[in-house]
């Protein structure tokens, strides 16, 4: 099992049902799970019939689905997954900060797919707030890689004012 | 110059232990080489033909003395005893160990250099032109706002896996060297009717496979706006760019595709996002970026020298150096002198350690201890006082660094070529030798009068050939080294790009070839023209009837 860790670089348990990209709506009716991430097609075809099970909802963006696809829908949904087929795919990044800054988005945005140590830092300074660990990926790693650096430069979804307006 | 503070040095020392721990967990096996590959070219670490080359950032051409010995030290202990001055006001190592890197990144953190972001797909180092901040009539000193734009892009969280490479030049002298116009984006420093700062923003520009001349996408962006606009054009290019072929994937492809209008409505709606956000800039902090840059204590100078003027008169070495490579200072007594690389037999931009130190010295010596690197791969003391011009000339004379060839013919550009680079279709450098060979002589030099000629090994166009008056490019004919010839273009203000003259030509045609190219120019010319306007006038066509017609 993959290991999740929130933004402090905690392992965190994960309860979400994770459907692969051609998921039906069946698969979601009869899994037991009360939570589940859906591929975003299946969210946006079957949003009404999804709903009407019952169950919780979180929706996984590819990196070519834009986050704008899911304005209206942010309320329903406590958690928004980015998938990153290769940790190169940075287009993620902006979704991130589009979601939090643009669309208001106060769930959670979580790392999926390629999700290495080195990019961690970055990604939680763009918004995100949990990491699915790629296997290879070691805790103590992840947690280090989450502190690569004390403080930067520009203004982001993390920290707003850029450091010249903090300059001591 | 630009001094760190405690922030800036602790993100230089933060960034080494990253990297030293990346460089020991690939070495250890625990990083594969497909997931370093990003992470070292992102610490400017490329692996070559030879040895892996290390590019290190001399962010906007600004380099102290102190700086430039580190640099010595660092070619003589870690390298071959010498560095290359690249086009992008960088220098490379060609000869460091893999395991040494994190060493040699320490090392120039003590003097606040470092070798971020010169490679791989990101904000890469910020240039402008080696004269800022000394010009005559500059309409703004550029330093400050590069500054500002290299913190701004340094560790950009969000655009440090963008589809392709990101360059940004900003020019606020009236000739532009930095070749704003073919950059992704490009920034003229300006002022609006009532008088106000801002930039002309233009985007889109580019060399390489599909060389674009920038669009303007902003007639004028108000100071205060200039990294929330820059936020919103990077994030249209990191979203929507290619990524599914990485010739495609430069942002002149998106602004091509989308149309330069569609292209603006897109930053525009972006941009309303962050305008006026946390990042808009201050006048605290544009203060703060200022005090860098102020005036070292210059002294008030006639700007005329008698012993100089009886130099001109009498010593045709000095003459023929002072009207190539000395130009008008700001202030009067004082001059701008260029440290021309380009001597013959040695590559274009390549510098030894020893002449490094000694340039150091010069620069202590004769202009606060300050230098510039220039994009045509050559050296400036910036801030020399005229009456110094004869010894220094003497002193440059000893470490065959007076080449007087400033902006002529032999002043050529040349990338490292195959001879380094495992990119390159062809060599560069021998090319460049053979044509300086053909034309190293004063008077020739001089009759041909102001010209650029620029070489790349291969169309990724490192040579910047397609901007050269007269450009080269190595191409692959069969596993044979063929070059093609391109006339007419230009990197200036009125930026263009060259038009190529026809076939290829085999390696030992090029010094005849140029010869020929010459020939028309030389019989074509009226009185003042340079090349540029002689071409622009007669077209291609002439040059064409003469250079083939001789060879076939």
């Amino acid at each position: 099992m993959p290991q999740l860790i929130d933004v402090l670089g905690n392992p965190v348990e994960n309860p979400w049902l994770s459907l692969a990209k051609d998921a039906t709506l069946e698969q979601v009716r009869q899994s037991s799970d009360k939570l589940v991430l859906l591929p975003l097609p299946l969210w946006l075809a079957e949003k009404a019939a999804l709903l009407a099970t019952g169950k919780t909802f979180g929706v996984w963006l590819d990196s070519d689905q834009t986050c704008e696809l899911l304005t209206g829908d942010l309320g329903l949904l406590p958690l928004v997954a980015l998938n990153f087929p290769t940790f190169m795919d940075g287009r993620h990044y902006s979704s991130a900060v589009v979601l939090r800054q643009q669309m208001q988005y106060d769930g959670d945005i979580r790392a999926i797919g390629d999700v290495l140590r080195d990019q961690l830092f970055f990604m939680k300074r763009c918004g995100f707030s949990s990491f699915l660990l790629k296997d290879s990926v070691k805790l103590e790693d992840a947690q280090r890689g989450l502190r690569d650096f004390a403080t930067s430069y520009q203004s982001t979804v993390e920290q707003p004012e850029p450091l010249f307006r903090r300059r001591a | 110059m630009y001094r760190y503070d405690n922030y800036d040095q602790q993100m230089l020392q933060d960034r080494i232990a990253q990297f030293r721990d990346q460089t020991r967990r690939f070495l250890a096996g625990e990083l594969e080489s497909s997931q370093f590959q990003p992470l070292r070219l992102q610490n400017g670490l490329y692996i070559q033909r030879l040895a892996p080359m290390l590019r290190v950032a001399i962010p906007y051409g600004c380099l102290s003395s102190r700086q430039l010995r580190k640099l010595a030290h660092i070619a003589r202990f870690y390298d071959k005893g010498y560095g290359h001055f690249s086009t992008r006001q960088n220098i490379q190592f060609n000869w460091p160990k893999l395991p040494e890197v994190p060493d040699i990144l320490a090392e120039l953190a003590e003097v606040e250099m470092h070798a971020i972001q010169t490679s791989g797909n990101c904000i890469r180092n910020t240039t402008t032109d080696q004269f800022a901040g000394v010009a005559p009539r500059e309409i703004e000193d550029s330093r400050p706002w590069c500054e500002i734009i290299r913190q701004w892009s340094t560790f950009h969280p969000e655009f440090a896996h963008l589809p392709r490479k990101f360059k940004i030049a900003v020019c606020g002298t009236e000739q532009d060297q930095a070749a704003t116009q073919v950059h992704d984006i490009g920034l003229y420093l300006t002022r609006n009717f009532t008088g106000d700062l801002g930039f002309q923003v233009l985007v889109g520009g580019g060399l390489g496979r599909t060389p674009v001349i920038g669009q303007v996408i902003r007639e004028f962006l108000p100071w205060q706006h200039l990294l929330t606009y820059l936020d919103a054009i990077l994030r249209v290019y990191n979203r929507e760019g290619r990524r599914d072929n990485k010739y495609k994937a430069r942002i002149k492809i998106l602004v091509k595709e989308l149309g330069i209008d569609a292209f603006r409505d897109r930053v525009e709606a972006a941009w309303d996002q962050g305008r006026d956000g946390p990042a808009t800039l201050t006048e605290d902090e544009v203060r703060r970026c200022r005090r860098f840059f102020t005036d070292p204590p210059y002294e008030s100078l006639p700007d005329h020298d008698a012993a100089v003027t009886a130099t001109l008169a009498t010593d045709v070495r000095f003459t023929n150096w002072y009207d190539r490579n000395v130009r008008q200072h700001k202030r009067p007594g004082y001059r701008i002198v260029t440290l021309c690389l380009k001597a013959t037999g040695s590559a274009p931009g390549d510098l030894s350690a020893e002449q490094m130190d000694f340039v150091a010295e010069l620069a202590d010596r004769y202009s606060f201890a300050e230098l510039r690197v220039t994009h045509e791969q050559n050296l400036v003391l910036t801030d020399v006082r005229l009456q110094d011009l004869p010894t220094l000339h003497a002193a440059l004379l000893r470490e065959q660094l007076a080449t007087p060839y400033t902006g002529l013919l032999n002043d050529m550009i040349a990338c490292p070529g195959g001879d380094f680079c495992s990119l390159a279709n062809a060599k560069s450098i021998p090319i460049a030798e053979a044509i300086q060979r053909r034309f190293d002589d004063v008077e020739t030099q001089k009759t041909i009068g102001e010209i650029t000629l620029n070489i790349s090994g291969c169309m990724n166009a490192c040579g910047h050939h397609h901007v050269g008056n007269i450009g080269i490019l190595g191409v692959d004919k069969k596993g044979e080294e063929f070059y093609q010839v391109t006339l007419g273009g230009s990197s200036d203000r009125k930026a263009a790009l060259g038009k190529v003259l026809g076939p290829s030509f085999a390696q030992k045609d090029m010094p005849d070839v140029i010869d020929k190219i010459l020939q028309v120019y030389l019989a074509r010319r009226t009185a003042d023209e340079r090349f540029i306007d002689t071409y622009q006038r007669i077209g291609i066509e002439p040059f064409q009837e003469h250079v083939y017609a001789a060879t076939h």
